[in-house]
């Protein structure tokens, strides 16, 4: 098994954009909607990473 | 009139026998995504156990560990207890991660952190695929 070194962001998207797609298939019923939601999901994880992030940068200096 | 008033008493659904959806949600614990495929929903069933393979692949890559169920206070057996549940969630791929012998110690480190957050989402994620299998073969869902 390769090992693989990704750094915070690398790792927080991919983990976003994966729950990202179960949470958009299996919370909605047309195509359509998954998409939406899929895509306002990973959205709102990249507002909380960029915002988090932003917020521990200014905290600690 | 608030909105609960003017609800209309529906009748209760009839129970589907637990011999209907038992089969549906164990295919869907064993193997990611299967229980959708079972229902003859590939597409769903590819997407949803696709990411949640990769998710496990990725935290094996990471090098993340699998939790051992100790216990102690509440918070530590919190943690380790339901880390170990949710690896166990992941079915078949938990299962054959441990025969083939993956054993990782728990060590300092962001990237093996990580890892085991992916492990353990990986377990989340199979969660929710068994429950929406559930409502499909339950008429809960299309």
């Amino acid at each position: 098994m390769p090992k693989v070194n990704l750094n915070h962001m690398e790792a927080s998207i991919l983990l976003a954009l994966l729950i990202s797609v179960v949470l958009g298939v299996v919370t909605k019923k047309s195509d359509k909607d998954r998409w939406n939601y899929g895509l306002y999901c990973f959205g709102c994880f990249m507002a909380t990473l960029f915002g988090l992030g932003w917020l521990m940068k200014l905290g600690h200096g | 009139m608030s909105a609960d008033a003017t609800k209309i008493p529906q009748p209760a659904k009839p129970g589907v026998p637990i011999s209907k959806w038992l089969p549906v949600v164990l295919i869907a614990w064993a193997i990611p995504g299967g229980g959708h495929v079972y229902l003859k929903q590939t597409q769903r069933g590819a997407l949803v156990g696709s990411a949640t393979i990769i998710c496990f692949l990725f935290g094996l890559m990471m090098r993340g560990a699998f939790f051992e169920p100790q216990t102690g206070d509440l918070l530590l057996t919190l943690i380790n207890v339901g880390g170990y549940i949710a690896n166990l969630m992941t079915g078949i791929p938990y299962y054959l991660a441990t025969w083939l012998g993956y054993n990782q110690p728990d060590v300092a480190g962001h990237v093996h952190d990580y890892g085991t957050k992916f492990l353990v989402g990986a377990g989340l994620l199979n969660i929710l695929n068994m429950v929406d299998a559930w409502e499909i073969v339950t008429g809960e869902k299309d």
